[in-house]
């Protein structure tokens, strides 16, 4: 049992990294990857909403909007599923608000720190994405907990990786139309390929 | 004059001011969908859709939302409109839709829908919103449409399915260069656009 949650865990992390392998949260990975520090600031506020809207939307996906899910009301027949999108991106709208209101009233060091990105992880793919993969896969509470924790710390360590590299490269010399956003996309390209390595791997 | 405005409303975001190359926005389905033609096809359509009508509808209610709820209530309209997109393209094209998996419903968070709703549409009257979701939806499909032609023609011979290039594994000449069908290769094919774009117009060139 154990095991099988730790192989999601480890799975979510780098064989099916969001950013790397789905693509998920490029916008944000591309315009926020210019300073480690800002990188890890978001990494963390990623980690935190992944972690707390993925098990919520499994919640009302499994008791609510699955097909045959609201039996415990009487209404058999009933499914909901076409509703999923609307409210998969209101509960993280709203999750990120509670979550903003929180963390402001107990802990204003790390709101000071994350300021403005957690706002903007509202529009981020990779947690719609999360949820949607959650759906797809049709996870049980355990298991989408540990896969929320666990895609967002791979999100994390992507936007991270990269805003290292992209520190770097102030010092080469790149051709001039390639500067900025089109050595972005080639740095990804290439991370991307480094991080195809663990798609082998079974577990 | 008016004719000549909404022209440049059009044809301005498919090469000097592109979403994807320029504004860094919805970029995350741009990479992940282009293995083939159709999928392409079928996204970009999919998303010029919903960004005429979303700021179209933004803009109508424009002047009668609040500010602080504006974000809120312009995902809703957003989030009905993928629906209904989500749903016709199920029941039009299922094969297409079982390939494009998540990916269309991630159109709620592509940012050029509500990057464009937020920067235009907010500001403008409905028939220039309109005009421009449809120039930036375009602008959007011509990279996809590119990156999807060259990685199914690279990578398979096809185009369109169609097999155009015959493959040494069925007899052909052709060697197919799988690294195409592999997802790094969108990176690396969107980064070159990106070079000729800005060799074209240096004026976007960035310092850095």
């Amino acid at each position: 049992m154990l095991e099988h949650y730790l192989g999601i865990f480890i799975k979510s992390i780098f064989i099916e990294n969001m950013a790397l392998a789905f693509f998920l949260g490029m916008c944000t990975f591309m315009a926020v990857s210019k300073k480690v520090d800002t990188a890890i600031g978001l990494g963390i506020a990623v980690v935190f909403v992944q972690a707390i809207t993925i098990p919520v939307n499994n919640l009302i996906y499994q008791n609510v909007l699955k097909e045959g899910a609201l039996a415990w009301a009487g209404l058999e027949a009933v499914d909901l599923t076409f509703l999923g999108l609307i409210t998969y991106i209101g509960v993280i709208a709203a999750m990120v608000q509670i979550l903003e209101m929180i963390l402001d009233k107990f802990v204003p060091s790390l709101y000071n720190s994350l300021g403005i990105f957690l706002p903007l992880i509202t529009v981020n793919c990779a947690i719609l994405g999360g949820s949607l993969f959650m759906v797809e896969r049709d996870y049980n509470i355990g298991e989408s907990v540990v896969f929320g924790f666990g895609s967002g710390i791979g999100f994390a360590l992507a936007i991270i990786a990269l805003a290292g590299i992209r520190e770097r490269m102030r010092y080469s010399n790149v051709p001039k139309g390639l500067r900025g956003l089109g050595m972005t996309f080639l740095i990804s390209g290439l991370m991307a390929i480094a991080f195809m390595l663990f798609s082998g791997i079974q577990l | 004059m008016a004719k000549a405005k909404y022209k440049e409303i059009i044809f301005d975001p498919i090469f000097k001011n592109n979403p994807i190359a320029l504004q860094m926005l919805g970029i995350c389905s741009a990479l992940a969908v282009t293995t083939k033609l159709e999928t392409s096809l079928v996204m970009a359509l999919a998303v010029t859709v919903v960004i005429a009508f979303s700021n179209l509808f933004v803009s109508l209610i424009r002047n009668h939302v609040p500010g602080s709820i504006r974000i809120l209530v312009e995902m809703t309209i957003i989030a009905s409109l993928v629906i209904i997109a989500d749903q016709a393209i199920k029941a039009f094209a299922y094969d297409v839709s079982k390939q494009l998996s998540v990916y269309v419903g991630l159109i709620i968070t592509n940012c050029i829908v509500m990057g464009r709703a937020e920067a235009y549409a907010l500001k403008n009257p409905p028939l220039q919103s309109f005009m421009d979701g449809i120039g930036n939806g375009m602008g959007y499909a011509v990279i996809l449409l590119i990156v999807g032609f060259m990685r199914e023609l690279i990578g398979s011979g096809k185009f369109f399915g169609i097999s155009i290039l015959p493959l040494t594994t069925e007899g052909g000449w052709y060697q197919s260069n799988g690294l195409m069908l592999l997802a790094p290769s969108a990176f690396f094919l969107i980064a070159f656009f990106i070079w000729v774009l800005r060799t074209i117009y240096p004026e976007q060139v960035e310092e850095s």
